[in-house]
């Protein structure tokens, strides 16, 4: 079996999902010819011809209004922006339409589509290629959000994702497209969208993240495991209907919880996790949660950017804050 | 030194002045002696306007929300839905009741949208077209999208948009028809310009001398026509769609008319436009020239014409009637806001959905 990466097992998912179902269509800037820039989908226009993996002109709001039309229609686009900076003009498509489109039709219509980007920093990318906006997409009723961790949850996710009946947005952490390679089995067999994944139990302290601050968080639970302390790991990988069974249950038995996530704290993900605990979870804490996020600044140009984004040394010191309380 | 790479003009068509007569009978589609078809559409115009006065009336005794009012564009309106076929897919705006009334969206299902009630949008006309769409312009990207499905599917099928003047100024009529021309889709974009984005007059939006030159900037035939004249505008519509069927690409075009109302009922266009231009528009309106022309030529009569109009007075009560009785009598529950949320209803959804379900009187009435 062969061991990929992350983003190999992206093009997996797509060319399975094509193969399996001919109404699937992939759109985007350079992903035909070029295979996409990361080359998420490389050789899939060769596979699978120039009808069905489309180069589009450089338009993202067309890309995604007409994935709305399309997807409206029968045909089911994945559709890729190139950069998470450039979804930004695709939010009215996708807030206005794609996310209400069954509702306001009572069901007589709807958008089963993808829209997948690389998301986050940490790559030297130039300005505007490395934010983490998902607790934007987050906000928007009837759209899902998912941001895979691992090259298996990327496959699986990205099959549910592409055969689920509403749009889902679905946010690639390019810093660690190619951190690690894991065998993964091309069967066809998804993940489900609202479940949270636990990647190490633990008793003494519930570390929450997901996308690439995995990496950071594994390796601060490496070094609080060396002092001691046992930690649980929970990878949320589906953002948006949020599993917080999961959380409560792990929070529930180790009391105590630091969520950490690359974007900025204010109004994030983190802070919705956090008010899930106060407002369910709250008899079983023993410590006040934590959150380590990006500053509330703009995303600074790449000579500064590892220091906007959680360190394994700030998640630690969070830690111990937290572990201190007794 | 130059020389010229490019060079472009564009057409205005009208064949019916508003005294009711052809501007020269020798050169006239032939639609213009099929008088039966003329007759069909123009009963339709008639009900069209009907409805709209009643709507009117509606939201000003308190029945109906913000309305947008079609009144003036009648024409344009009612000749995009005589051009369509069932299969075709219609993006409109949110004033084209009388293409939507051709394609069998009953005119309950308007009242109800204007109503506050979602079941509106769920047309038992053509099950495939597009609900109204308030963001200006998306809906050019939708059908784009749509013709798109079905180029790539083979099917002989043509989308068709409506935008206005002022969506005209928007990136996503450009951005539809720069795809539309990359992949030359089966796509028919209408600007139907009334010559007023609420209280933005068209010498103000930009110094183009047409708006259908925009789709010559981005490749694509196009033209203008009378927008209050039914045989230009379906001429337009009849070539424009049978060459989209036909694997030819696609086509803008400029229908120009005049809002006769207010934008919507919210508006108050005496604010901001002199009664003389909407007196002046009056003689230009698009039913009593065709009127006019029927009668001239003995296919319409004044005994036919009252007939008619008693008939729409009728019709449109009977489906006030059966808007103000649904909403009255069969309201849709506290659920309903959650219920077509998802294909299937996520945990946190249903958790708020059952919380819901607990206050289903709360909030009263407006």
């Amino acid at each position: 079996m062969a061991q990929i990466t992350l983003i190999e097992g992206i093009t997996l998912a797509m060319a399975r999902a094509m193969e399996e179902d001919d109404r699937v269509v992939i759109l985007g800037e350079d992903v035909g010819v070029n295979g996409g820039v990361f080359r998420a989908t490389a050789g899939l226009q060769e596979r699978f011809g120039d009808e069905r993996v489309i180069d589009t002109p450089l338009a993202e709001v067309m890309i995604a209004g007409m994935s709305v039309g399309m997807s409206s229609q029968g045909v089911k686009p994945v559709a890729e922006a190139q950069f998470c900076g450039f979804t930004m003009p695709m939010i009215d498509h996708l807030m206005c339409h794609a996310g209400r489109m069954r509702n306001r039709t009572r069901g007589r219509l709807s958008c089963p589509m993808v829209l997948r980007f690389p998301s986050g920093g940490g790559i030297h990318a130039p300005e505007h290629h490395s934010e983490s906006p998902e607790a934007l997409f987050a906000h928007m009723p009837g759209i899902r959000v998912v941001i895979p961790s691992s090259p298996s949850r990327a496959y699986g996710l990205l099959l549910a994702a592409i055969r689920d009946p509403d749009p889902v947005i679905f946010m690639e952490p390019k810093r660690i497209y190619r951190w690690q390679r894991e065998e993964v089995i091309d069967d066809g067999e998804e993940l489900p969208l609202d479940v949270c994944y636990t990647l190490r139990d633990g008793n003494d302290l519930t570390l929450v993240t997901w996308g690439a601050m995995i990496k950071e968080t594994m390796q601060a639970a490496d070094e609080l495991e060396k002092q001691g302390v046992s930690v649980e790991v929970i990878d949320v990988a589906t953002i948006s209907p949020l599993d917080m069974d999961t959380i409560l249950e792990s929070v529930g038995r180790t009391g105590r919880c630091v969520i950490i996530q690359e974007a900025p704290r204010n109004c994030g993900v983190a802070s919705e996790i956090a008010a899930g605990l106060a407002d369910a979870g709250i008899w079983n804490l023993h410590a006040p949660v934590k959150r380590v996020c990006g500053y509330d600044t703009v995303m600074p140009l790449y000579r500064n950017e590892l220091k906007y984004m959680p360190s394994v040394r700030r998640i630690v010191d969070a830690a111990q804050q937290v572990l201190e309380v007794s | 030194m130059a020389r010229t790479v490019a060079a472009f003009k564009v057409d205005h068509f009208q064949f019916l002045g508003p005294d009711g007569n052809l501007l020269d009978s020798q050169h006239v589609p032939s639609l213009a002696r099929d008088f039966e078809r003329l007759r069909e559409l123009y009963k339709l115009m008639v009900l069209t306007r009907t409805f709209d006065k009643k709507a009117v009336a509606l939201q000003r005794t308190g029945k109906l929300g913000t309305y947008a009012s079609c009144l003036g564009h009648e024409a344009a309106h009612v000749s995009i839905g005589a051009a369509m076929q069932d299969e075709d897919c219609f993006a409109p705006m949110y004033r084209e009741y009388g293409a939507q009334f051709y394609r069998g969206v009953k005119m309950s299902e308007v009242l109800l949208y204007w109503g506050g009630d979602e079941r509106g949008n769920n047309f038992s006309g053509p099950r495939h077209d597009f609900a109204w769409c308030v963001p200006i312009a998306t809906q050019c990207l939708h059908a784009a999208g749509a013709a798109m499905a079905y180029k790539l599917r083979k099917e002989p099928r043509v989308a068709v948009s409506v935008v206005g003047d002022g969506g005209s100024s928007k990136g996503d009529f450009l951005e539809a028809i720069n795809a539309a021309s990359a992949w030359k889709l089966p796509l028919v974009l209408v600007v139907v310009n009334n010559q007023w984005a609420i209280s933005v007059p068209r010498s103000k939006q930009n110094t183009a001398a047409t708006l259908a030159q925009k789709g010559i900037g981005g490749g694509l035939p196009s033209i203008q026509v009378d927008g209050n004249d039914l045989i230009a505008c379906l001429w337009a519509m009849d070539k424009a769609v049978k060459a989209a069927r036909q694997g030819k690409g696609a086509f803008v075009i400029e229908m120009l008319t005049y809002r006769l109302s207010d934008h919507t009922t919210a508006d108050d266009a005496r604010r901001y436009r002199p009664k003389e231009e909407v007196e002046e528009a009056w003689d230009k309106e698009p039913l009593a020239r065709l009127r006019k022309y029927l009668t001239n030529q003995g296919a319409w009569d004044d005994a036919q014409e009252e007939e008619l109009s008693n008939e729409c007075v009728e019709f449109v009560q009977h489906a006030a009637d059966e808007y103000l009785n649904m909403v009255e009598n069969d309201p849709q529950p506290v659920t309903a806001m959650f219920d077509y949320m998802y294909a299937e209803l996520p945990h946190d959804l249903t958790e708020q959905r059952d919380h819901a379900e607990q206050y289903p009187e709360d909030g009263g009435h407006h």
